[in-house]
């Protein structure tokens, strides 16, 4: 089962790119000018990151070095054990609505201790993938338009979060299986 | 807010390292942790400028119009105060297959678009409407495909497998989505009743 998903998953990305360049190619753009308009605009994306990522991995470096991520996961350990959430993802599934950057921050920090392969690295990566900045699309969405009483919209999208970690262990445990001891 | 969680992490690790004795470990994570946010920042460039090239000859193939047309039909269901013909459902549309395609700079623009269009629809300009409650609920949901920066940085990272999460992703943002659509239509029913 495993073996079959993960060679879908990786024909998935090198077919979309072929299908995309054919398709460009048979309805005549000039795919090759095309793709380096679009690249360049990479080099600036990856740019603007550099502040928010230095900003925010000092801060997650600090929290975890001083011990006191420890301390947080332990608070939290009850609760977690009985929703079958591991805790070292829990601070990232915090952070997620918040920051995106921060939770991009808290992955890597998961990848450079268990590795990026591992069951919590493949889980923290599906986090990360799954779910978007809440507070920053409000923000920038109602902010554009000037609209200030906001109703539900938090409350949905803060809840939605919450199922998109829920989604997102369901998914590695019938995907992966349980966690390995 | 993020003022806040940034002083919080900070300050919160500083306490705690003068409770541990672990104040020689903080100080080294100041500038380790701006190190590796360099260095990852620089590993995505590779995989960010890729992804955008590509994208952008998707959307010069028209793709997100396929999408948008092949989506005519969910929208109808999603946003009923909107009328199929309305120039916002066209943005909503677009945004949405942007979002799907793991187009983030491309969704954004059109999100706003849509955001523009149902203002005008709207009564009340200072008051969210219900079809903006909606767009906002299924783009914080995020229905996305191809998580490209995750697949970057697993890259970044030495990851043997650095698609495998393409099928747990796919699973996870289903359902993201579709808690997100049930809570949205159960909060408007609650907001109505109250009224």
């Amino acid at each position: 089962m495993q073996d079959m998903l993960s060679a879908i998953s990786a024909w998935l990305l090198p077919l979309l790119i072929a299908g995309i360049m054919v398709t460009g190619f048979v309805r005549r753009i000039p795919i090759y000018n095309a793709f380096i308009d679009g690249a360049k605009s990479g080099f600036g994306t990856a740019v603007r990151l550099i502040p928010h990522l230095i900003a925010m991995m000092v801060a997650v470096s600090v929290f975890r070095a001083s011990g006191a991520m420890g301390y947080v996961i332990g608070w939290l350990e009850p609760v977690l054990v009985w929703a079958h959430i591991p805790p070292e993802v829990a601070p990232m599934g915090l952070l997620r609505p918040i920051s995106g950057m921060g939770s991009l921050a808290l992955m890597t920090d998961i990848f450079k201790v268990h590795g990026p392969d591992s069951w919590l690295g493949q889980l923290s990566s599906t986090m990360q993938a799954a779910s978007d900045t809440t507070l920053y699309v409000i923000t920038v969405y109602f902010g554009s338009v000037g609209i200030r009483k906001i109703r539900y919209a938090l409350k949905v999208g803060l809840l939605a979060d919450l199922a998109s970690v829920i989604g997102s262990v369901l998914a590695v445990y019938l995907l992966l299986g349980p966690m390995p001891k | 807010m993020i003022d806040f969680i940034w002083l919080l992490l900070f300050c919160a690790g500083l306490v705690t390292a003068m409770f541990t004795g672990k104040v020689d470990a903080v100080s080294k994570a100041v500038l380790g942790g701006a190190e590796s946010g360099v260095e990852l920042a620089i590993g995505l460039i590779s995989v960010i400028a890729f992804w955008l090239g590509i994208m952008n000859i998707a959307e010069k193939a028209g793709l997100v119009e396929w999408l948008s047309k092949v989506l005519r039909p969910v929208g109808r269901f999603l946003y009923p105060s909107v009328p199929p013909d309305h120039p916002a459902m066209g943005s909503i549309l677009a945004n949405m297959s942007a979002n799907i395609l793991g187009l983030g700079n491309a969704a954004t623009p059109l999100g706003l678009k849509a955001m523009q269009e149902l203002q005008t629809l709207n009564a009340d300009k200072e008051t969210a409407s219900d079809a903006m409650c909606t767009l906002l609920a299924i783009n914080t949901a995020s229905i996305t495909l191809i998580p490209a920066t995750v697949i970057a940085v697993r890259m970044q990272y030495g990851s043997a497998h650095p698609t495998s999460i393409v099928s747990t992703t796919i699973f996870a943002t289903t359902f993201g989505t579709i808690a997100a659509i049930i809570l949205d239509r159960l909060f408007r029913r609650f907001s109505k009743r109250r009224r």
